[in-house]
């Protein structure tokens, strides 16, 4: 690192000889280095690596053999990997609109001027972003049960039954409200701070030209932080694809409703774990990786269309 | 947070800005920037406030209440008995003490794990943001890149590769990977960029300071808010991480709390387990605390960071 600390004395004189954008070079790779050693540790060689894996199999006579793409044609005809795809789609399809839905509005009124007690509203909804997977899951299941949950307590306490959260019919959109409530607050902000960085110039124009508050909203701030719901939908669609979470520990309470192959992550997990199949395993990672970027490029790309 | 001053004629502020504007009408009607509080809406809103915060209230009204308390009484009210310290002990000494050992466990990977994706965040995004260096732009490809790439897709072989190189089970296997936050990186690029004028480093340069000087004496300073905002994101991943422990490591003694909990509850489950419901919720309460209360505690800094870092979106 001391070739870092002579770099300055280069720079003092005005003409710049090429030497110095050399050494530059390194003072810039100095601070960015370590990030990429570790980088290419934890993400490059894991990806390379399950390539690989992909490409052999564990037979029970003869070991570890070279096959080519069969895993690829198996995960293509695997119905167990392809319903677990759907029921994530249409968590997605569902969920996200409402939870991003949810976020939008709020941040719209936080950034409206027009509640009592912003600042109490902004953190208070923001908080269950703090609380782990975990315990928010263990919570609602919990909430959700017949056992001790309000649920029980709303149908002792009003004569009713309620429908059981946890049964199959139930427990994906009962996993979607676990989501939603840990990430509505999250996104919440995400919108809220790009409404706050809009120049004030814009709303002096629309004051001028006598554009209202719904006007102002759908000429002026959801324009300008196309940016951030564009990104705040790719974190959403990628999240959906990997739901592992809030399904593996809410199993234990609804063991008929969920499946060890319920998403595409809890499939490979249990196919990895339970099954000791790690070449098939890291073949349905792959081919799970490759759509949620394929989706995650293509709403990008929409996104970004509308802009110009 | 404050929005650029404008320089044009005195017109009405717009809505929203309370105070950013210079308030030239001083009328004690409702001028557009300050506009009149609406109920309705603060009710809607309030809806959302309910929803987000109820849960949250049935734990700590919960973690009040014995084991048997929990079946017998209303959820969102308090039962007879307040057994809140009990079970706090209880919780504490269950098992010899094993959840000091993940409370333990959990803090070492935050501090190492979280403290080092910071680290390697702020010096990447500086590099990123303030140095011209060959390969940079496959640098940024790459990572962007990467992001797109579900995490947990990668999990599993992650693991068999720490498996062959001997590492799970041991604690480097949560830390090594909590190491890299692209996100932090990107955040902290964008605030680096911003925070940090070109003219200050080359007034540093010219003073003769080198880059590992003009790194903690003149940059460190202007980045604090980016770099606060960067580690409590890290923080709470880390803290929250739940599906890389779970498959990295078999032995209790390495948990972090997340999954000491989820054993806890699991136990129930178990032919002759015991439940300890009470516990689990207890232990869940004691686990969200500290990171609600660095949220509230912190809340100007990171606040500030999240808002320059969106300017560029």
């Amino acid at each position: 690192m001391t070739t870092l600390e002579t770099v300055a004395g280069a720079d003092r004189r005005p003409d710049r000889p090429p030497a110095r954008r050399d050494r530059r070079s390194w003072a810039g790779w100095g601070f960015i280095g370590p990030f990429v050693l570790v980088f290419a540790f934890v993400f490059l060689a894991p990806i390379v690596y399950s390539v690989h894996l992909s490409l052999f199999r564990d037979q029970l006579i003869g070991g570890t053999t070279f096959v080519g793409l069969d895993n690829y044609q198996q995960a293509l005809q695997d119905e167990q990997f392809w319903s677990s795809l759907s029921r994530v789609s249409l968590f997605l399809l569902i969920q996200v609109p409402i939870m991003l839905g949810i976020a939008l509005l709020v941040a719209l009124a936080l950034d409206s001027g027009r509640l009592y007690g912003r600042d109490f509203f902004r953190i208070s909804i923001f908080l269950p972003y703090a609380v782990p997977a975990v315990v928010a899951t263990l919570m609602w299941g919990f909430m959700y049960g017949t056992r001790f949950g309000l649920v029980s307590d709303v149908n002792d306490a009003l004569g009713v039954s309620l429908p059981d959260p946890l049964s199959p019919g139930l427990v994906l959109a009962s996993i979607g409200n676990i989501v939603t409530w840990e990430f509505v607050g999250y996104n919440m902000l995400i919108f809220y701070s790009a409404l706050r960085v809009i120049p004030n110039s814009l709303y002096e124009a629309a004051e001028m030209d006598g554009a209202g508050q719904i006007r102002v909203i759908t000429a002026i701030k959801l324009p300008a932080i196309r940016g951030a719901l564009v990104i705040a939908t790719i974190f959403s669609i990628i999240g959906s694809f990997q739901l592992f979470n809030e399904p593996s520990i809410l199993q234990k309470l609804a063991p008929n409703a969920i499946t060890t192959s319920y998403t595409p992550n809890f499939y490979t997990y249990s196919l990895s774990f339970s099954g000791q199949q790690h070449n098939y395993s890291a073949t349905v990672a792959i081919v799970m990786g490759l759509i949620t970027m394929v989706i995650a490029y293509v709403v990008q790309l929409r996104g970004m269309r509308k802009e110009s | 947070m404050s929005s650029p001053s404008t320089t044009l004629p005195p017109v009405p502020a717009p809505a929203g800005r309370p105070g950013t504007v210079p308030r030239l009408r001083r009328r004690a009607g409702h001028t557009p920037s300050r506009p009149r509080r609406s109920l309705l809406l603060t009710v809607l809103t309030g809806l959302v406030l309910l929803y987000s915060l109820v849960p949250l209230a049935w734990l700590v009204i919960s973690a009040t209440k014995t084991q048997q308390g929990l079946a017998d009484s209303f959820g969102l009210w308090f039962s007879g008995d307040f057994a809140l310290w009990d079970n706090i002990t209880e919780t504490f000494g269950y098992h010899d003490g094993v959840f000091t050992r993940w409370l333990l466990n959990t803090v070492m990977y935050v501090v190492v794990g979280a403290g080092g994706a910071t680290l390697l965040a702020v010096l990447g995004g500086y590099a990123l943001a303030k140095f011209a260096f060959p390969g940079k732009r496959a640098v940024f490809a790459v990572v962007i890149g990467a992001v797109a790439v579900p995490g947990t897709a990668l999990a599993v072989p992650t693991f068999l590769m720490f498996s062959t190189m001997g590492l799970t089970d041991t604690p480097w296997a949560v830390i090594i990977p909590s190491l890299i936050s692209p996100f932090g990186l990107y955040l902290m690029w964008v605030f680096a960029s911003q925070a940090v004028p070109d003219e200050l480093l080359e007034a540093a340069r010219i003073d003769g300071a080198g880059e590992i000087r003009t790194f903690f004496q003149v940059v460190l300073p202007l980045l604090a808010p980016g770099i606060v905002t960067v580690l409590l994101f890290t923080v709470v991943a880390t803290w929250n991480n739940y599906f890389l422990p779970l498959i990295m490591l078999k032995d209790p003694d390495w948990y972090p709390l997340t999954l000491g909990l989820n054993s806890w509850n699991a136990q129930a489950a178990t032919a002759g387990g015991e439940p300890v419901f009470h516990l689990v919720i207890t232990g869940s309460l004691i686990t969200v605390l500290p990171l609600i209360a660095a949220f509230l505690l912190l809340q100007k800094y990171w606040q500030s960071g999240l808002a320059a870092g969106s300017v560029k979106e």
